[in-house]
């Protein structure tokens, strides 16, 4: 018994190893002196400040930021009024016609979705920069966000809102003051979600974005198909100490707000298909 | 009743349904139609089904199959374990770390560790077998693009098995199965459904990656994904871009029905 527990563990400690070792090994690389990935020759911090000086990345940054609030916040306002108009539909055909079609952004690959928005764009005279970028970060963010927000509205107890009605109080106000506050902890979630879902997203804003205007990812992608450049080792290494603080920080918020068994449903559903 | 009359403010997300769900597939299958000088006409279609296409989407599928195929193998072993380690929701937190990181980082630290002078090679050498030419070939494609899926592929196999009930394997034990009867008869068969997700999450994506193709496999591995790309950003080939598009589209939709569309979290409905 004891033995067989033995090589389960180095089963998955193998796993772990694979999944960190190639981010690792980026880290470690962004402080060599030799300007390679494979011979380390010495300590430097060359490429982060290499990294910090470089005006167009950090112009690139902000855009990725902008991109990322005002889509997700757009996205979670709609998911919002989707996730209702998911929750009021009665007849159950009608609901899960809503709901395949709210999905199809979050199953369909990123090369068609992209295409696809490239020809919309193109055809509605939509200059390809910020403004076909945000349009398209808001319109594959909605489903997820709405995926996040339903089971919040469908948890909740319908007397609630029945006895708001009955005690008077109007459309409005039932949603703001009994609707909306019930639903925040899948809100907030959805935007982190949405937030996430831009910050990541590369080949759809590939597709839509023109010459002049770029994010991070695209960005990192032209960077990388010229080779190895250090500066990328740093650029990574500073994303990747940003996301484990995005993520601790939503864990901890989480942690706090919802029940620890929506914990574990909401890992899987974030993770949907790869971008 | 009176609730009908009233949902103007349903509008924005049904706008977002017109124009940016059913409209974009629409406009894939309009310029479907529509060859290099805009003329109407089916020669894409007819194009499609000559042996270039036809090789491309073998390679596209057999590539796509390997990838889900070896996934499943590293992950289902990996997701089991998971469930019977204590503290859980840590490790299934480290497994989901990685995901949040850009893949084309991820993808980046390859060129690095499968390179020429990379660590990988230089233990080919330690070893005696010598340099090898690993990046820009089909493994190299196939191993990155494994290793950007495993947790995708782990996640809904692991919530699977947290929803097997234990006693299921216990009784079986009991009756004398042995640990692989149990697994193929009983623990196989009940997280099936976990499987299925995982393989959707990996297969059609890796139809339709492009960027690992180009930085890993240096366009020796051409996806169906690679050549929309292509027919849309370097050739300007707009129509036959589409048709791949389209074909795509029904592969996905075909596979959906295949697997059957139960995705975790549309599950929610009463």
């Amino acid at each position: 018994m004891k033995n067989k527990n033995g090589i389960a563990n180095i089963y998955l400690v193998l796993v772990f190893v694979v999944l960190y070792a190639p981010i690792f090994y980026l880290m470690y690389y962004s402080f060599n002196s030799g300007g390679t990935m494979h011979k380390f020759e010495g300590f430097t911090l060359d490429y982060y400040r290499e990294v910090l000086q470089d005006t167009r990345l950090i112009i690139i940054v902000i855009n990725t930021l902008v991109i990322a609030l005002l889509s997700s916040s757009i996205a979670t306002v709609i998911a919002v009024i989707g996730a209702l108009a998911i929750h009021r539909s009665r007849r159950r055909r009608s609901k899960n016609a809503l709901l395949s079609l709210n999905n199809v952004l979050i199953v369909s690959p990123d090369v068609i979705i992209g295409a696809s928005f490239l020809i919309l764009f193109t055809i509605a005279g939509i200059q390809l920069g910020f403004t076909s970028v945000l349009l398209s970060h808001v319109a594959f963010s909605i489903p997820i966000a709405v995926l996040m927000i339903l089971p919040h509205l469908q948890e909740m107890s319908p007397t609630l809102t029945d006895a708001a009605r009955d005690l008077g109080a109007s459309r409005m106000s039932v949603l703001t003051k009994v609707i909306l506050p019930i639903i925040k902890p899948g809100i907030f979630s959805g935007f982190f979600m949405a937030l996430t879902y831009s910050l990541d997203d590369f080949a759809v804003t590939f597709f839509v974005t023109g010459n002049g205007y770029s994010t991070l990812p695209v960005e990192i992608y032209s960077r990388a198909r010229q080779g190895v450049s250090l500066s990328i080792n740093a650029l990574s290494t500073l994303i990747f100490l940003f996301t484990i603080l995005l993520v601790v920080g939503y864990y901890f918020l989480n942690q706090r707000k919802s029940k620890p068994s929506a914990a574990v449903a909401e890992p899987v559903a974030e993770a949907g298909v790869p971008r | 009743m009176n609730n009908k009359g009233r949902s103007y403010y349903l509008i924005p997300y049904y706008l977002w349904i017109a124009l940016f769900v059913i409209a974009p597939v629409l406009l894939v299958i309009y310029y479907s139609l529509f060859d290099l000088d805009g003329n109407l006409t089916l020669d894409n279609y007819v194009n499609f089904f000559t042996p270039v296409y036809m090789k491309m989407m073998l390679n596209s599928f057999w590539y796509a199959f390997l990838i889900t195929a070896f996934s499943l193998l590293v992950a289902y072993p990996a997701a089991y374990l998971l469930t019977r380690t204590k503290h859980k929701q840590l490790w299934l937190l480290l497994i989901i770390l990685p995901t949040w990181i850009n893949l084309l980082l991820k993808t980046y630290a390859f060129i690095g560790i499968f390179g020429t002078f990379g660590p990988v090679n230089s233990l080919f050498d330690v070893l005696g077998i010598g340099e090898q030419q690993i990046l820009f070939t089909g493994f190299s494609f196939v191993f990155v693009s494994v290793y950007i899926f495993i947790p995708f592929m782990i996640l809904p196999i692991f919530s699977a098995l947290e929803e097997l009930n234990l006693s299921l394997v216990d009784a079986a034990r009991d009756l004398g199965a042995s640990g692989w009867t149990t697994f193929r008869r009983v623990i196989f068969p009940l997280t099936i459904s976990g499987v299925r997700s995982g393989c959707m999450a990996v297969f059609i994506p890796a139809l339709s990656l492009f960027m690992i193709t180009r930085l890993i496999a240096g366009n020796r591995v051409i996806t169906l994904g690679t050549a929309i790309e292509q027919h849309f950003l370097v050739t300007q080939d707009w129509g036959m871009g589409s048709t791949v598009a389209v074909f795509l589209i029904v592969i996905m939709a075909l596979f959906m029905l295949l697997t059957g569309s139960s995705r975790k979290g549309v599950r929610h409905e009463k």
